[in-house]
């Protein structure tokens, strides 16, 4: 008889989640599927809103990465504007994306992530969390707070507020960084990448007890996506979109995000309100991508950095090359938080970053505009057509965790298939299952553009629909 | 010119004759709430914020259009004007579509503070959500009817200063609203010189610069008064 499980809700994510999985006649995994329960329709509300309003509404999609929002929106509010913004307003949306790439991050690693591999898969759920965390480890804890506190502060010494701020705008930025702001950063950087190096070795060491977790966390080709600068260096603010597949071979590069519809599909299932982009050239489901942290470092040549870039080539080495598995989004995220900080430490050496000439003002000069930038999870594209005063017509947003739609339901599988025999479902293989979920650290009240809860629901299910068994934890 | 004596809050006031309640309690040295009351223009009672108890009278009256009278005992928070005036800021924020959040006035709006000066932390009368629309055809102004409390301060200034009478309350009941001209597109209306004093007199923002985003807005509400004395006092400095 065929069954199904139901992890309901996925604990430890941003936002709402349940987990199907479905047992055939032999009590083998047969399939399993990751549900996005959350709708939220911020594109049929903002129609008709001034499109200069877009950045604080879209940014409210989300308290873990408003900037991300806030800079697609106001990108895309430059291309309306028809603007190239001075030098020092990139500079200065630049520091802010990297202040929040570091704070994403290293919330993803410390307080939602690292828990299940420091404190044990099988550990007390109840203990299993940050809390345990402090309890266990107050050091690492503490600093790892204390690294997001830092990305935090940059986020907020730039917009003024830590989440929300609506400072970036079409045309540029509101306002400069201030002298005492780049003391504060210059002061407080060499702690941060004292952090984040202590947490590279921490996790390289335990990566050889990990080696299961590794082959089996979504371990799958699949094409890559993200910006690249000039000569495939990292990006996350600008450069242009590159694909390449799990062999490091590059399908295809310099596509810009004003075409994203030539080289994005959309599938819709019905029983996720989760979209399923995939690479058009390839057709659904095979155009599967992934994009993210492990993306950007599998795409990318080189950071351009020294410490990030010795550190890229380790993780190369360690890898075999392309990283496949879904697993290393967590060095990958460790990377990245590296990279982050050494151009932060460029970025506040930069006279610009103090200038006052911050923003461009000009009409509405285009009817149609796509902005496109790096979030911690992944490319985020904003498209709005506005009528001839800027009103909002149609928006359509491409979020990050969407795009890994496929990859999640992919990694569900091959996890839910290792771990789980026949009806006996203990909670460890539960956690793993969503572990697998949370190495892409999906972002669904983006995604789905709802207020989350996380508790975890699990159904068995047999062939004629009937519930076996069902495990909760609140 | 005669002058009237009453008590505010038990406190002895002297005042010329034809002032209002409200500009005796200033000179008292007594706040009460207003949302529409504007410095430099006349007073319509619209919002009914400024509501007050007169001993003897059987009514609230608002203290912005009533005129002092001799002797007069005038309350102006008590318990039940409290609850009164709660009730009514409640009531303006269930009536429009106010998201602060994304407001161009967040922080710098007089309804927000009204909210914060008569205790309001929640409303207790549901949201309408009613279907208005953003105007934002002209050249250098927007009016978002979503935040429109119809205080008609934006009529009276550019009809009382300017000289412009671009604004008018067009239909009735809940179906009210700030019309522009004949109610054309703003952008569309001859008569607008486009001065701006409506963008500085409104209290929320519901009439705003274009550009502005979130928390942008800035009032020059001192230019209003300035403008008046120069009109009315040749008085040329700030």
């Amino acid at each position: 008889m065929t069954k199904k499980i139901v992890i309901d809700p996925v604990t430890r994510i941003e936002g709402h989640a349940k987990i199907s999985i479905y047992l055939n006649d032999a009590g083998e995994v047969d399939d399993a599927r990751f549900h996005v329960v959350e709708y939220r329709g911020f594109e049929k509300f903002c129609e008709g809103r001034p499109f200069t309003e877009m950045a604080g509404i879209t940014a409210r999609i989300c308290g873990i990465c408003p900037v991300s929002h806030l800079l697609a929106a106001a990108k895309t509010g430059d291309k309306i504007l028809a603007v190239k913004i001075p030098p020092a307003a990139e500079k200065l949306r630049r520091l802010m994306n990297l202040g929040q790439i570091t704070q994403s991050h290293a919330l993803s690693f410390f307080h939602l992530s690292s828990p299940d591999w420091l404190l044990g898969w099988d550990s007390d759920p109840a203990k299993r969390n940050v809390f345990g965390l402090i309890a266990a480890d107050p050091d690492l804890a503490r600093a790892g707070i204390r690294l997001r506190q830092f990305g935090q502060t940059v986020i907020e010494l730039l917009g003024a507020k830590k989440i929300h701020a609506a400072w970036a705008v079409p045309g540029g930025v509101r306002s400069p960084l201030s002298p005492g702001g780049v003391a504060w950063i210059r002061d407080r950087l060499p702690e941060s990448r004292a952090t984040v190096k202590m947490a590279l070795d921490l996790f390289k060491n335990l990566m050889e007890s990990l080696t299961t977790e590794i082959e089996q966390f979504g371990h799958f080709p699949s094409l890559f996506m993200g910006l690249v600068g000039k000569n495939g260096l990292w990006e996350h603010y600008g450069g242009q979109i590159r694909f390449s597949d799990s062999e490091g071979n590059i399908l295809a590069d310099g596509l810009s995000e004003d075409d994203y519809q030539d080289y994005l599909g959309e599938a819709v299932e019905k029983w996720s309100y989760l979209k399923f982009p995939y690479y058009k050239p390839l057709g659904y489901p095979d155009g599967i991508y992934r994009v993210g942290p492990l993306a950007r470092v599998n795409i990318c040549s080189h950071f351009g950095t020294p410490e990030a870039d010795k550190e890229l080539q380790e993780f190369r080495q360690r890898a075999g090359g392309v990283a496949t598995s879904s697993f290393f989004y967590h060095y990958a995220r460790l990377l990245e938080i590296l990279a982050a900080l050494e151009r932060i430490e460029q970025l506040i050496d930069d006279p610009d970053i103090t200038s006052q000439r911050v923003r461009a003002n000009a009409g509405i000069n285009q009817l149609e505009g796509i902005g496109v930038s790096e979030a911690p999870r992944g490319t985020l594209f904003h498209h709005y057509k506005v009528d001839e005063n800027g009103l909002i017509q149609k928006v359509n947003l491409i979020i990050a965790t969407g795009q890994n739609n496929l990859a999640m339901n992919k990694t569900v599988a091959q996890i839910a298939k290792h771990y789980i025999q026949g009806t006996e479902v203990t909670e460890g293989m539960l956690n793993r299952v969503e572990a697998g979920i949370r190495a892409f650290d999906p972002c669904l009240s983006c995604s789905t553009h709802a207020a989350g809860q996380m508790p975890l629901h699990v159904q068995l299910w047999g062939a004629d629909g009937s519930i076996l068994n069902e495990v909760y934890r609140n | 010119m005669s002058v009237r004596t009453l008590t505010i809050n038990n406190i002895p006031v002297a005042i010329e004759e034809g002032a209002t309640i409200l500009e005796a309690a200033k000179e008292a040295g007594v706040t009460i709430p207003t949302l529409c009351h504007l410095e430099g223009v006349s007073d319509v009672g619209a919002c009914r914020l400024c509501l007050v108890e007169v001993e003897n009278i059987n009514k609230l009256l608002p203290a912005c259009v009533t005129q002092v009278t001799e002797e007069m005992v005038v309350h102006t928070n008590t318990p039940k004007l409290q609850e009164y005036r709660r009730m009514a800021v409640e009531l303006i924020f269930a009536e429009g579509n106010h998201v602060c959040a994304i407001c161009v006035a967040n922080g710098n709006c007089e309804l927000q503070d009204a909210a914060i000066q008569v205790g309001m932390d929640h409303t207790r009368f549901p949201y309408r959500f009613p279907d208005r629309h953003v105007d934002v055809s002209h050249s250098q102004f927007g009016i978002d009817h979503n935040r429109c409390i119809l205080c008609t301060r934006c009529i009276r200034v550019c009809n009382e200063i300017e000289g412009a009478h671009v604004w008018d309350v067009a239909q009735r009941g809940e179906n009210c609203y700030i019309a522009s001209g004949l109610s054309q597109p703003w952008g569309e209306v001859e008569a607008c010189t486009s001065c701006g004093k409506c963008v500085d007199a409104c209290p929320t923002g519901a009439i705003f610069r274009k550009g502005t985003t979130s928390a942008e807005k800035q009032r020059d509400r001192a230019k209003l008064e300035f403008v008046v004395n120069a009109r009315e006092k040749q008085e040329w400095t700030r």
